[in-house]
């Protein structure tokens, strides 16, 4: 167990600064292209339901992944818990208060990372400090900086521009990014899809590691079996879209700290591992299908 | 470790020494031609040999400034006087041009509502604005200013207002999902974000202003364009190919001046 960078007690988690979410029969339909012109244009299109009528209960400092095949809504669902866009039908509540637009509340992990090309690994952090906590001096907003880039191994490349450094580096400054503003909640969008295997694996230790911390509630997008197993209390596992929905949600009752060399020794993981795949297996197969049926029609 | 030495290739033979070599070739080829050709009279009656019209840039380019009345100036003068009418009429049309472009930019209705005039204005060419400026400011000074404003708005103005619209949304999202007050997003991420777009168009209105300045001072009183159309008059050919030869070193200054700025603003970014 590695906790030589932490600047509280590991004996009192910042519980309040975690937060229940609730997501109650939430829709998102994207209206298709009508009306007269279009339909005599031959542009009309017909709606299409992302997701529907979904609902979820995501408890206090609960790591929640959420798997499904390509197109099942994943990032859709993640941008509606961001605020970034809105759902069609049903709402959603973070400690009761109901989300109405994006808010520093929430930190969010972007897949392709979002750094601002023309500020420093330090200055990307510190955009974000400075917006959420404009009233606090330069100097306490400097320090949560350092203190945000410190948990991320991420202090000697404080002065270094993101084209400089690494994809795993660059996601790392993402992390403190979200982790500065000292959020309610995480979110991320397969936060590690865009790298290497080897990086992935040692991101993922890291996040490990970062998120025994202090525990806070985590919602993760992920293609990734083996990440959500290593990472998660709950693993919701989505049914293709359209109209994506819930399939089942899995518990994932192994110990913590966890290390990716003996998860696999739990009685219950291979079980929880064939489950998944089989799902994502049958569900992605049929995507293949839809798709393959679509195309030899036209 | 063995003693090897690391195989190195020859310091004295590679594509910049090859290029060099071949660029210097081409030079001295190209002048020998001139100079037979010229004394040969394959060329045009008249025509000056290369080693006349070298001896007129050594003599224009050491001896700059002198004022012997307005049709004889040294060239320095008459650069001072073009660079000096590029700069006001370009200054003020990146004035223009840069925030109007962020304001269109930022409205996808206002993109779509001064598309047409810009798009009607962009190709016109930029003498056909010169009686109209002659008639408005009766002034030969104010009107090249004109000239320049007119011609060089454009590719700033298209350049900033496309760099504007298509900031990767991502920067967008995440200034959004901090809550980001609306005036911050717009200064701190939006403008940084569309600068190289912003940098590029302001290359090529640069550009635009000098080749501009050349050809409405033909038709004004002074300045190269007019160094120019003043040695016609004379018939005396070598001051024209020097005057060609000043006017194309300027340009290529001014463009690198711009290529560094871009580099500047780029920061791994394709610009």
């Amino acid at each position: 167990m590695s906790i030589g960078l932490q600047t509280s007690p590991p004996e009192a988690p910042a519980v309040a600064t975690s937060a229940h979410l609730s997501i109650r029969n939430v829709s998102k339909i994207f209206p298709g292209k009508g009306g007269l012109f279009n339909k005599l244009t031959g542009k009309s299109t017909s709606d299409f339901v992302a997701i529907e009528d979904m609902s979820l209960e995501i408890e206090p400092n609960t790591f929640v992944s959420i798997i499904g095949p390509s197109g099942c809504g994943k990032s859709t669902l993640l941008s509606i818990i961001a605020g970034l866009s809105s759902p069609t039908f049903g709402q959603l509540f973070l400690n009761d208060q109901p989300i109405k637009g994006p808010g520093a509340d929430r930190g969010i992990v972007f897949q392709n990372y979002a750094l601002m090309p023309w500020m420093t690994v330090e200055g990307n952090v510190r955009f974000a400090v400075e917006t959420v906590n404009p009233k606090l001096s330069p100097g306490q907003q400097r320090e949560i900086v350092r203190q945000a880039l410190e948990l991320v191994n991420l202090t000697g490349a404080a002065r270094k521009h993101p084209h400089e450094i690494s994809g795993g580096m660059k996601q790392r400054v993402g992390i403190a990014r979200a982790l500065a503003i000292n959020p309610k909640i995480l979110l991320m969008d397969e936060p590690f899809g865009a790298l290497d295997a080897l990086t992935r694996g040692f991101l993922q230790d890291e996040i490990e590691r970062i998120w025994e911390q202090d525990r806070k509630t985590v919602v993760m997008i992920t293609h990734s079996i083996a990440e959500a197993l290593l990472l998660s209390d709950k693993i919701v596992m989505m049914t293709r879209g359209p109209a994506a929905k819930i399939a089942k949600v899995l518990d994932v009752p192994f110990p913590r700290p966890r290390n990716r060399e003996t998860i696999d020794e739990h009685p219950a993981y291979h079980d929880l591992k064939t489950e998944m795949e089989h799902h994502l297996t049958l569900e992605t197969r049929a995507v293949e299908e839809d798709r393959i049926r679509k195309l030899s029609r036209n | 470790m063995t003693n090897r030495s690391l195989p190195r290739p020859n310091p004295w033979v590679n594509e910049t020494t090859k290029s060099i070599a071949l660029f210097f070739l081409s030079l001295g080829i190209f002048l020998l031609f001139w100079e037979w050709g010229a004394n040969a009279e394959i060329f045009a009656k008249g025509m000056p040999n290369a080693s006349t019209t070298l001896k007129e840039l050594w003599w224009w380019t050491t001896n700059p400034f002198f004022d012997n009345g307005p049709n004889d100036k040294g060239i320095g003068w008459n650069l001072l006087i073009s660079l000096r009418r590029v700069a006001i009429g370009y200054t003020a049309a990146s004035l223009i041009a840069v925030p109007l472009g962020i304001m269109i930019g930022i409205s996808k209705v206002a993109y779509r509502a001064f598309n047409p005039y810009v798009q009607l204005l962009k190709p016109v060419s930029p003498l056909a604005w010169l009686p109209l400026g002659l008639y408005i400011f009766r002034d030969s000074e104010q009107t090249g200013v004109f000239i320049i404003l007119i011609s060089s708005i454009w590719p700033t103005l298209i350049n900033t207002a496309f760099g504007v619209a298509n900031v990767n949304p991502e920067y967008v999202d995440v200034a959004r999902s901090l809550g980001t007050p609306r005036l911050r997003t717009i200064f701190k991420v939006i403008i940084p974000a569309a600068l190289p777009n912003i940098v590029s168009g302001l290359r090529i209105s640069m550009g635009i202003a000098w080749l501009v300045i050349v050809a409405a001072e033909m038709l004004l009183g002074t300045g190269l364009g007019y160094f120019i159309w003043n040695e016609w008059n004379n018939l005396y050919i070598p001051n024209i190919l020097v005057a060609i030869f000043i006017i194309g070193i300027v340009g290529l200054l001014l463009d690198s001046i711009f290529g560094a700025l871009e580099n500047l603003v780029s920061f791994g970014r394709k610009a």
